[in-house]
């Protein structure tokens, strides 16, 4: 009974303050698609943005494309940082937190920023053009980057290796250095050791690298707006324009609700596979 | 075969080091370059941006906000945070699996669908945007770190300790505060610095929740469409990057004179 007390009031504060500002706004969302316009009431209840969204295969390509874009930008991204975190845990020995430090050290720049930065590298008369004009490879000081969707894969890889960098990191150091000696005891080849001991020890690491790059650049819009230009939007994108410019609100809660219910059914399966939020209890 | 791997590592790091860090060395460099256009060559020293800096009363009350929206927002988001994980991790209550889902869904939600939520509520309930909407965003999102990281500390040791407080005649709010939390003390500090670093970052909920009032990111993302403009949002970029770095130059050495010796982990 006292227990039950205690308990009731630890949870109920985080519990109020999730139903209010988390699942009510959700419901409102949902509710917000079957609205007929912007503003004025909720009923009659109507299907315009139904009838909108799903007789435009567009916006499904888009989707499709940014799916794509992001599965993209998270393989990369974990490329990239799988063979540095590899080198730092196995051949740095007690420097690899001041080296990891220092490599990671931009994730603690605003993203904003670090966006910026490529928008100024990649321009017209940015760092890579002058680099491409002194070795001869292009003539003119085209933008030949800026403002494409190569221009949006790059920075969203440049932004998320770090924290792509981090499990894969942390994976590798719960590694017991005594399992590459047995394996080399009994006869493994480097190759084999590590396709076969260190590589499936490691992939919890890889799929939570995977999960926290794939699902934020999803419903990414600023880089694309940033550095991706027209050829470059992103299905983020359109839902932020009808926000602005289009002020088609029915629409924009439906294209949310669209990638809300993709990212649930992604995260259910993942979760399944490997459970990234297990708690034990310890009383 | 182990020194080959060993000179490939490094000169793959160096590389990877210089993809990285080097974006935020130009910006730096830009901040202190004589000209309009961010183009290179760089054209002269020069401390002319920073000057105008002080001057930009809009830039400084924007950075105001975001300091107040991440301070409220944290400490609020630590203290929903830590109930959370204590029930969590020392209670097994039916709902509970279901909690934790709920709880941890902010995530793996898109930060514009939120916002979309969130900005539609408020219109509805005829809520006026401001600084207090994105505090509550920032809070939502935040308070899943806090549990996650609060709760992995308090599965780290067993009740014992709070038995023992309880049976020496302790309340139990009087153990919580005074055996329970400051066990969990690196946790909450490591919750309400990274809570209060990603309210500063933070962008997407920002800008559609803001009303009136500005935060640093949202007015230096308002600053882009402006070519003349850039040098200013540039130089803002270099200091925050600056200010960044010193502050975990110094959480570092705290963290070390804090242990006594130079720390491994």
């Amino acid at each position: 009974m006292e227990n039950k007390r205690r308990l009731f009031t630890l949870i109920t504060p985080p519990s109020v303050f999730l139903l209010l500002f988390f699942m009510v706004p959700l419901v409102i969302m949902a509710l917000y698609a079957f609205k007929s316009s912007s503003f004025g009431p909720l009923f009659p209840l109507s299907l315009n943005a139904f009838n909108n969204f799903f007789s435009n295969p567009s916006y499904f390509v888009l989707l499709l494309n940014s799916s794509q874009l992001a599965l993209l930008t998270a393989v990369l991204s974990i490329v990239l940082a799988y063979p540095v975190s590899y080198y730092l845990v196995f051949y740095t020995g007690s420097r690899r937190v001041i080296l990891l430090t220092l490599l990671i050290l931009p994730a603690w720049i605003s993203y904003l920023l670090r966006v910026l930065a490529w928008k100024v590298i990649l321009g017209s008369e940015g760092l890579l053009n002058q680099v491409l004009m002194s070795l001869g490879l292009i003539q003119d000081g085209s933008p030949i980057l800026l403002y494409s969707q190569a221009a949006v894969l790059i920075t969203l890889v440049y932004v998320w290796i770090p924290f792509a960098a981090l499990p894969i990191f942390a994976a590798m150091e719960r590694i017991d250095p005594r399992l590459h000696e047995a394996a080399a005891d009994l006869g493994a080849s480097p190759s084999v050791t590590f396709w076969r001991v260190t590589f499936p020890l490691t992939m919890p690491g890889v799929a939570s690298a995977f999960f926290f790059v794939f699902i934020p650049t999803l419903g990414e819009w600023v880089t694309p707006t940033l550095v991706g230009g027209v050829s470059g939007i992103m299905y983020g994108n359109l839902i932020q324009d009808q926000f602005g410019r289009a002020l088609n609100w029915p629409l924009g809660a439906l294209m949310s609700m669209v990638l809300l219910v993709l990212v649930g059914m992604f995260s259910y399966v993942f979760n399944r596979f490997i459970p990234i939020t297990e708690v034990p209890v310890s009383s | 075969m182990r020194q080959t791997g060993k000179w490939l590592g490094l000169g793959y790091y160096i590389l990877l080091l210089v993809f990285l860090q080097l974006p935020i060395l130009l910006l730096i460099a830009f901040s202190f370059n004589d000209s309009v256009l961010l183009v290179f060559p760089l054209k002269g020293f020069t401390l002319q941006w920073y000057r105008e800096l002080l001057q930009a009363t809009e830039l400084i009350n924007a950075a105001k906000n975001s300091l107040i929206i991440g301070l409220v927002s944290s400490v609020a988001a630590t203290v929903l945070g830590s109930a959370a994980a204590i029930a969590i991790a020392r209670y097994n209550f039916p709902g509970r699996e279901f909690f934790l889902n709920i709880a941890t869904l902010p995530l793996v939600i898109p930060y514009v669908v939120l916002a979309v939520a969130l900005l539609l509520m408020f219109q509805a309930l005829n809520v006026e945007l401001s600084l207090t909407t994105i505090m509550i965003g920032h809070t939502i999102i935040n308070m899943p770190y806090v549990m996650l990281i609060v709760a992995a500390r308090l599965s780290g040791f067993a009740n014992n300790l709070e038995e023992a407080a309880m049976d020496l005649g302790a309340t139990y709010w009087g153990t919580l505060m005074r055996v329970t939390l400051p066990i969990s003390m690196p946790a909450l500090v490591a919750a309400f610095l990274s809570s209060f670093t990603m309210s500063f970052d933070e962008f997407s909920l920002s800008f559609f929740l803001a009303g009136t009032q500005n935060t640093l990111p949202v007015y230096l993302y308002s600053q882009l469409r402006f070519p003349s403009r850039l040098p200013l949002a540039v130089t803002t970029a270099a200091v925050v990057i600056m200010v960044s770095v010193v502050i975990l130059l110094f959480s570092e050495w705290l963290r070390r004179i804090g242990t006594g010796k130079p720390s491994r982990d």
